[in-house]
């Protein structure tokens, strides 16, 4: 008997000791991964960085400048498009929508968001590239915008229930009309919550590559014609790895860590917000 | 961000809601407000209707595209290895192999990593270790993959290349999954890249299902004597289950559908080789490296019809995914009402 309780107390410690190692195991990549843009970021960053082009190919110096203006605009041209869109779609979701049709849009958007996102590069190539006959910063901004959509719907969804239904009973009861009971005070009363979804929608289309390949292209000089190929950091940072150029393979590093500091931050920024929400 | 009621209350529409008395005066004015709130309401119908527009016109542009090379090569296009731009035949399969491998795998190794991650944070871990590595995990998910591909091609590869590979091929390679040469970049590097890149979410999900085990179930079996793993074993994992499944099997479409990690590291050799360390390629990464310069409509069509595969293949994924997530948190909240 105290036999059994033994060996069951030892394989109890034995399966916490595991799990431990399973966490570490977890971890330690991901710390290294971090530890490493951190390092070679800081050591190849310069005041450079941020005001210049890249350099002509193997050529020290250069920076990245070009690739975030892009980015801006395309990331600015993508919330245009996708706020609006995502923003009012949640309001039909949580204040009109009756159960099935409900249903399938948010289906819908759980499928749309775990499509790989090359495919939605492929699908503006076709409507906006193709016609248009050029690569250009539009195209990408639309590609990021179909990525966007879902994530702040349902992120904008889940907020707009979160408000109590006598909030919205108080302002009707006022007599002020639907419309503006939801635009001024159900969004307004979630709008926190609805922050935190936006600017985790931003930080995740922030670092999307894939869909600029064949939309923005890139361009290796000042873009600022949304209607011509347009530079993109993420885009700079994977042509950049992947040559064969050691000065080159700085400024990707440069360009890693300047990306994961935007989107660290941007999440951080969306904690405070959520957090802020919680205190209330 | 106080609510703003009274700005409404004082517009002249809601003056004459008080002020009016008579059902004359009535009539119009619900007619006027009546008209806001259907603009309103049809305003926020198209939107919504619009997510399903674009779903919708994703696979009707990506199957129309698709239809030259399906109507050339129908089945032949997944079960021939032969891609050739220049003769213009297409075959798929070595990049539905190294697809299918790569992901399988990664998944395999990641899915008890994060499992026992996942039991660590939420069952083990004093209350605050938990909700330090809980954010952690979920911050490191959100790093793009083209970062984790910077890493893999220029940190992780030439670190498997030196190290990792000539060890393998040492000690074992008399089994075929290790022979050949250390090239660094190859099938093995990129099941290593998708299993850290699927692991922070396949954790993250998995603790929000086991946060959604109800306390009874673990009081109970405390109740009973069970040591801290056997409440684990009894109570939380056969009540999780389909969860957890569902929680692989979306790091499985995520994986399948990763492109810049992949692409940087995996090799780019459309080989079918059961050896791990030979270089190899996936379908995101022939679209990701030949779309853009492929020139004749057949080409690009054929790269369309990978792109329809993956898109079918990640849709069914996913869609099984979430019924599997949501059939746990559905009987949690039955449990809790």
């Amino acid at each position: 008997m105290m036999n059994g309780m033994a060996f069951r107390k030892v394989k109890n410690h034995l399966m916490s000791f595991v799990m431990l190692a399973c966490t570490l195991a977890v971890l330690i990549p991901l710390a290294l991964i971090f530890v490493h843009i951190v390092k070679m970021g800081i050591s190849s960053l310069s005041i450079d960085f941020f005001t210049h082009i890249p350099a002509p190919t193997g050529e020290p110096g250069g920076g990245m400048a070009n690739g975030m203006l892009g980015s801006l605009i395309m990331i600015g041209g993508a919330s245009l498009i996708g706020l609006p869109i995502g923003i009012l779609g949640a309001i039909y979701l949580s204040e009109f929508g009756g159960s099935r049709m409900s249903t399938t849009i948010r289906f819908a958007a759980d499928v749309l968001s775990g499509t790989p996102s090359i495919i939605t590069g492929m699908v503006a190539y076709t409507l906006l590239v193709v016609p248009m006959k050029g690569f250009s910063g539009l195209a990408g901004a639309v590609a990021l915008a179909m990525i966007m959509i879902p994530i702040v719907l349902r992120t904008t969804e889940e907020q707009l229930k979160m408000v109590p239904g006598s909030l919205r009973e108080a302002s009707l009861a006022l007599g002020v009309p639907f419309w503006r009971t939801s635009l001024k005070v159900t969004l307004r009363s979630a709008m926190s919550g609805v922050l935190t979804g936006i600017l985790l929608a931003v930080a995740r289309i922030a670092g999307e590559t894939a869909p600029l390949l064949f939309t923005a292209l890139g361009n290796q000089f000042w873009s600022k014609n949304v209607l011509q190929p347009m530079a993109a950091l993420p885009l700079q940072i994977f042509s950049f790895a992947i040559a064969p150029y050691e000065d080159w393979h700085k400024l990707a590093w440069a360009g890693a860590l300047v990306l994961v500091s935007v989107m660290f931050g941007l999440s951080l920024t969306a904690r405070y917000f959520s957090r802020s929400r919680q205190a209330h | 961000m106080d609510i703003d009621v009274r700005s409404s209350y004082c517009t002249s529409e809601t003056e004459n809601d008080v002020a009016r008395a008579t059902t004359k005066r009535r009539e119009p004015d619900t007619a006027k407000r009546l008209n806001g709130d259907a603009v309103f309401r049809y305003l926020t119908t198209f939107f919504a209707f619009s997510i399903l527009a674009i779903l919708a016109l994703m696979l009707y542009e990506m199957a129309g595209e698709s239809m030259p090379a399906i109507k050339a090569f129908g089945w032949k296009f997944v079960s021939s290895k032969d891609w050739d731009a220049v003769q213009e035949t297409f075959g798929a399969l070595p990049y539905l192999y190294g697809s299918v491998v790569s992901s399988v795998l990664a998944l395999l190794l990641a899915t008890p990593l994060s499992i026992g991650a996942a039991l660590f944070i939420t069952e083990i871990a004093p209350g605050r270790l938990g909700s330090i590595v809980a954010p952690l995990v979920e911050l490191l998910a959100a790093i793009p993959s083209v970062i984790y591909g910077l890493w893999g091609v220029l940190v992780m590869a030439p670190w498997l290349q030196t190290t990792v590979q000539p060890f393998l091929i040492e000690h074992f390679g008399f089994i075929p999954l290790f022979e050949g040469a250390p090239y660094g970049v190859s099938m093995l590097a990129a099941i290593f890249i998708l299993m850290i890149m699927v692991v922070p979410i396949i954790t993250s999900i998995t603790r929000e299902v086991l946060l959604a085990v109800p306390q009874n179930q673990k009081e109970a079996a405390i109740a009973l004597g069970a040591t801290r793993w056997e409440t684990i074993k009894i109570a939380i994992l056969p009540y999780g289950k389909s969860g957890i499944l569902g929680a692989a099997i979306l790091g499985l479409g995520r994986a399948i559908g990763e492109t810049m990690a992949v692409t940087m590291v995996i090799g780019n050799a459309p080989n079918i080789s059961l050896s791990l360390l030979s270089p190899a390629y996936t379908m995101p990464s022939v679209i990701a490296n030949e779309f853009a310069e492929a020139t004749t409509k057949l080409h690009a069509s054929a790269l369309m019809e990978i792109g329809l595969i993956l898109m079918v293949v990640t849709l069914i994924v996913n869609a099984l995914a979430r019924l599997l997530i949501w059939s746990v948190s559905r009987e949690a909240k039955g449990g809790a009402a």
